[in-house]
């Protein structure tokens, strides 16, 4: 391959008819057909008609229809979103990372502990290192399924698994620590971050209530990064040619090997961002449930948003918006907040199964070469 | 700038206001903020829940819930209501203490009540109630000393907090009275209440830790299991209804699980009921008649908030002079001849 073919390669359009078909339709009918089924759903569990309309209002103002709902929305979808666009990054170069969650933890667990150690420095190096540390466990913790992968050829689907059981005993265990617990409790808590170390209230001045943080600027500086990585570097061209076909990316001199290592701790220092996101924006400390299955979640958002770094914002904007929506469908409506997780995996098995989308929805397509027009 | 700030909420209010229905305006409505365990497990949240299902039935007054999925969630949740018109909200939990605290330091105005939290100092719009569980668990622990057959017992909790291992405490106290009264020598296994150290799920959640921490238990030689951590010990009650409740007991916490786990009901030796229900029933009265002021509640043995359930199935199995000694003991802790505590 010479050096101009693999220029053009680079700076090809990213983006064609078939691809918007993809980013955007199959993930908007999902949607719309999870939010129908949703509703069958509270009908088949006797609510009635017009309660089920209330909730889905509910769901719409308590996601987008008040400033605070619109901060719950943000701060629900930061985490995901940084979290889905390191399994995103992964998904491209051929990694089906499970392990977001562990290094959520392990991230958040060093921005804390980095956060009270050097209490005494002034926030604008605090903050920084405190989100670096974060990064940083959450590389060191996924670059170990990378390493294991590379050098044994041990699964990084099982794994990364395993290190998530592993991340959660060894929570417990630290927040047990005395240097990290907080002073005169006997469970497992980390002591509380400093305010410099914490990413400031973007809107306390208005209200004490609003929580949205700097942590949304953040996520938006993380998807410009990651979409210049993937589709601008050198490196991202490596990681998608060896996601594509890694038996060619090898013939092709690029070195599998530590292209692995280096997508799973790219991968890892995002959730590790994530996890240094809700301790150091939300929460304020460690505690052994402060992950809340945003690794999980996560990879939904990656798959929803198709790997693609804007994607992925849209699709964590989404989740964030039914979380934040579902609070409300319950203090409205009284709807069960389970029904916006089956909400969400019904979004999940659409996605997944494009075809079926295509086949429920074929006047929302570009037909097949040769079939009617 | 505070008058500013609830102008804005103000405002946001009568927005809120426009887009609900009418009925808003006269009728008193009582929020209550779950922990993780879920409003339908059977235990700690269900029976807080309880307390107000009693109270709408009573007063005809409406009820508004949210459920924690995580502790990410409280402070959220907390705010949602505070939007939502409520005349008293009531957090279930003491995890939920820090985020109670700043909520009602946030919104003064808003009366708030919260399940097992005691504010030291106190703040004016919190009425906490906590529940003297160790003196129902006292008895528990007694009567589980007398009727074990391996002279072994297993206790394990949910997260190490006081709450929970104020049942522990009272458990294995119980076993030693038992123990000096009778110069027996039973064991509890799971928790030692001096070096505050012992068997935790670390989770209110999880049936099989609920599951597994039993069988544990039972493979060390218990035949009687106390868990303390709301809806995981219904898994440890489905291991004992496969063994059989010869080989493996349970005894149930906060509701009487007799009652509100009937399929495994035959497992239950008996629960240590803490009466939550009652005393958030009588909390929203309090809200209801302007007599609110934050504070501390206690439940007790004296006052029925906390207490042994029937033994039902078990009835047969509890000797008669046990079931006479318990009396006494009980009559003993409420005169206060009797110390639970060290």
């Amino acid at each position: 391959m010479t050096d101009t073919t693999m220029t053009d390669l680079m700076k090809a359009k990213v983006i064609g008819r078939t691809e918007i078909e993809d980013l955007v339709v199959v993930p908007l009918f999902a949607v719309i057909m999870a939010l129908l089924l949703g509703a069958l759903t509270m009908l088949a569990t006797n609510v009635d008609l017009a309660t089920i309309g209330a909730s889905y209002v509910a769901l719409l103002k308590g996601s987008v229809g008040s400033l605070n709902a619109v901060s719950e929305t943000l701060t629900a979808a930061a985490p995901l979103v940084l979290a889905g666009l390191g399994l995103a990054l992964g998904f491209r170069a051929g990694l089906f990372n499970i392990g977001a969650e562990g290094q959520v933890l392990m991230g958040g667990m060093a921005a804390v502990v980095t956060g009270f150690s050097f209490a005494s420095l002034p926030a604008v190096i605090l903050l920084p290192m405190s989100l670096l540390a974060g990064a940083l466990a959450g590389a060191l913790y996924a670059s170990i399924a990378g390493w294991l992968r590379a050098a044994t050829g041990a699964h990084e689907v099982i794994s990364t698994i395993m290190l998530n059981l592993i991340s959660y005993r060894l929570l417990d265990y630290m927040l047990r620590l005395p240097f990290i617990q907080k002073e005169g409790r006997a469970d497992p808590i980390s002591k509380s971050v400093p305010d410099a170390a914490e990413l400031p209230r973007l809107l306390g001045f208005l209200d004490p209530n609003l929580r949205v943080h700097a942590g949304i600027f953040l996520v938006l500086i993380a998807v410009v990064v990651v979409y210049w990585v993937l589709f601008r570097s050198k490196l991202g061209f490596e990681f998608r040619a060896s996601g594509e076909n890694a038996e060619a990316a090898r013939f092709a001199g690029i070195h599998s090997g530590v292209i692995i290592v280096a997508a799973m701790a790219t991968a890892g220092a995002l959730a590790g961002l994530a996890g240094a996101n809700q301790v150091l924006g939300v929460l304020g400390r460690a505690t052994p449930g402060f992950s809340a299955g945003i690794g999980f979640d996560a990879i939904a958002v990656a798959l929803l948003g198709r790997s693609h770094p804007v994607g992925v914002l849209f699709a964590g904007l989404l989740f964030g918006a039914l979380k934040a929506g579902g609070r409300q469908m319950q203090v409205d409506a009284g709807v069960s907040i389970d029904l916006i997780g089956i909400i969400q995996a019904l979004i999940i098995v659409f996605i997944a199964a494009p075809l079926l989308v295509r086949a429920l929805f074929p006047w929302g397509f570009r037909h097949a070469k040769g079939g009617p027009s | 700038m505070s008058y500013f700030t609830a102008q804005i909420r103000h405002i946001g209010a009568m927005a809120a206001v426009l887009l609900a229905t009418t009925s808003m305006a006269s009728a008193f409505t009582a929020c209550q903020v779950t922990d993780t365990g879920g409003i339908d497990d059977n235990s700690f949240n269900q029976t807080a829940w309880k307390g107000v299902e009693d109270a709408m039935a009573d007063f005809g007054i409406e009820g508004r819930y949210l459920e924690s999925q995580a502790e990410t969630d409280y402070e959220a949740n907390i705010n949602a209501l505070i939007d939502g018109d409520c005349g008293v909200i009531i957090t279930v939990g003491f995890l939920l203490g820090d985020a109670t605290k700043t909520a009602a330091e946030a919104n003064p105005d808003q009366k708030f009540s919260i399940v097992d939290f005691a504010y030291d100092p106190t703040i004016p719009n919190i009425l906490g109630q906590v529940y003297a569980t160790d003196e129902a668990a006292f008895l528990a622990g007694y009567l589980a000393a007398g009727v074990s057959q391996t002279k072994i017992l297993g206790v394990f909790g949910g997260i190490n907090i006081p709450p929970v291992t104020i049942f522990m405490d009272g458990f294995s106290r119980g076993v030693d009275y038992y123990n000096a009264a009778k110069g027996a020598s039973v064991v509890v296994l799971g928790w030692d209440p001096d070096t505050r150290e012992g068997l935790f799920t670390n989770n209110f959640e999880s049936l099989d830790d609920g599951r597994a921490y039993a069988q544990n238990l039972y493979d060390e030689g218990a035949d009687i299991v106390l868990p303390v951590a709301g809806p995981v010990g219904l898994g440890s009650a489905a291991l004992a209804d496969e063994l059989g409740p010869d080989r493996l007991k349970i005894i149930g916490v906060d509701a009487d699980l007799y009652l509100t786990d009937p399929e495994k009901g035959h497992v239950y030796l008996t629960s240590i009921t803490k009466r939550m229900d009652a005393t958030v029933r009588g909390v929203i009265e309090m809200a209801m008649n302007d007599q609110f002021e934050g504070g501390v509640l206690v439940g007790s043995l004296k006052n029925g908030g906390v207490d042994l359930a029937p033994f039902h199935d078990m009835e047969d199995i509890v000797p008669d002079d046990l079931k006479a000694e318990l009396d006494a003991l009980r009559a003993g802790i409420i005169d206060g001849s009797i110390s639970v505590r060290p």
